[in-house]
């Protein structure tokens, strides 16, 4: 089955984002096909690089990129969510005159029309979170 | 602005985005309601359902003036530009709130809880903000 998930919350406040993370990685292993991960609300914190968790914690952040790194899964974070919530690429840094910039690897940022066009294509949408 | 992707392959489904929320508080009346009008680009057989306090959205004559936070409600009027034009709210929960539809922004469908949820049973993709 071809599956789109749209993650809501942030990291560590919520676990949604984890489940999310945790039915990703059981689809995959079932055969199922991810077709997008799309991150809306605060949600975007979960692209930020920048994170420190506790060394005897899940690194949330590290575990979506070594998704898309090892699977190929595209990890779209909405742009307007993101501005809102200062998550920037070095491009969407540069375009706003930012000296930084915090995406993790793997992810990527686009519009809301990826998230519409993900459950249109999938068999299934499954969002967590709020 | 991000170029968005045209509506894929021919596919229309059903899909019906659930406020639930009132307008203010949180963002996810906002933030859903430009899910709506970005995902209009994708011709698709769209609804709007307005339940609990997510009739608030609707209310005329919101004032934000004093909280400093945008008063994005005057565009919910544009939906029809954008043929979103099926919307829904819940009688059971207007009731409660004392609100009728003459308190509304945009002419709504006033629905029984039966008849949402035979709506969102009939539904391919159901967002919920």
């Amino acid at each position: 089955m071809k599956i789109a998930i749209m993650v809501n919350t942030g990291p560590y406040t919520h676990q949604a984002s984890d489940t999310a993370y945790l039915f990703a990685s059981a689809a995959l292993r079932k055969g199922h096909e991810i077709y997008r991960v799309f991150f809306y609300h605060d949600g975007v914190n979960n692209g930020t690089r920048l994170t420190v968790p506790p060394q005897d914690d899940r690194h949330v952040v590290n575990r979506w990129s070594e998704l898309a790194d090892q699977h190929g899964v595209d990890l779209v974070v909405c742009v307007a969510a993101a501005q809102r919530r200062g998550i920037m690429d070095a491009d969407e840094a540069k375009r706003h005159g930012n000296n930084a910039d915090n995406l993790a690897s793997g992810f990527r940022i686009s519009g809301l029309g990826q998230l519409v066009e993900a459950a249109v294509q999938a068999d299934r949408l499954v969002s967590f979170g709020d | 602005m991000y170029e968005e992707d045209g509506a894929p392959g021919g596919i229309v489904k059903k899909i019906a985005y659930v406020n639930r929320r009132a307008p203010h508080g949180t963002i996810y009346a906002l933030e859903g309601l430009e899910v709506v009008l970005i995902g209009a680009a994708f011709d698709q057989d769209v609804s709007m359902i307005f339940v609990d306090d997510g009739v608030y959205d609707l209310k005329r004559g919101q004032d934000t003036g004093v909280s400093g936070i945008k008063n994005f409600s005057p565009a919910y009027r544009a939906l029809e530009m954008y043929d979103v034009e099926k919307l829904y709210a819940e009688s059971e929960s207007l009731q409660k709130r004392g609100l009728v539809v003459e308190d509304l922004i945009v002419p709504v469908e006033v629905l029984s809880s039966a008849e949402v949820a035979e709506l969102l049973a009939g539904q391919d993709i159901v967002l919920n903000f």
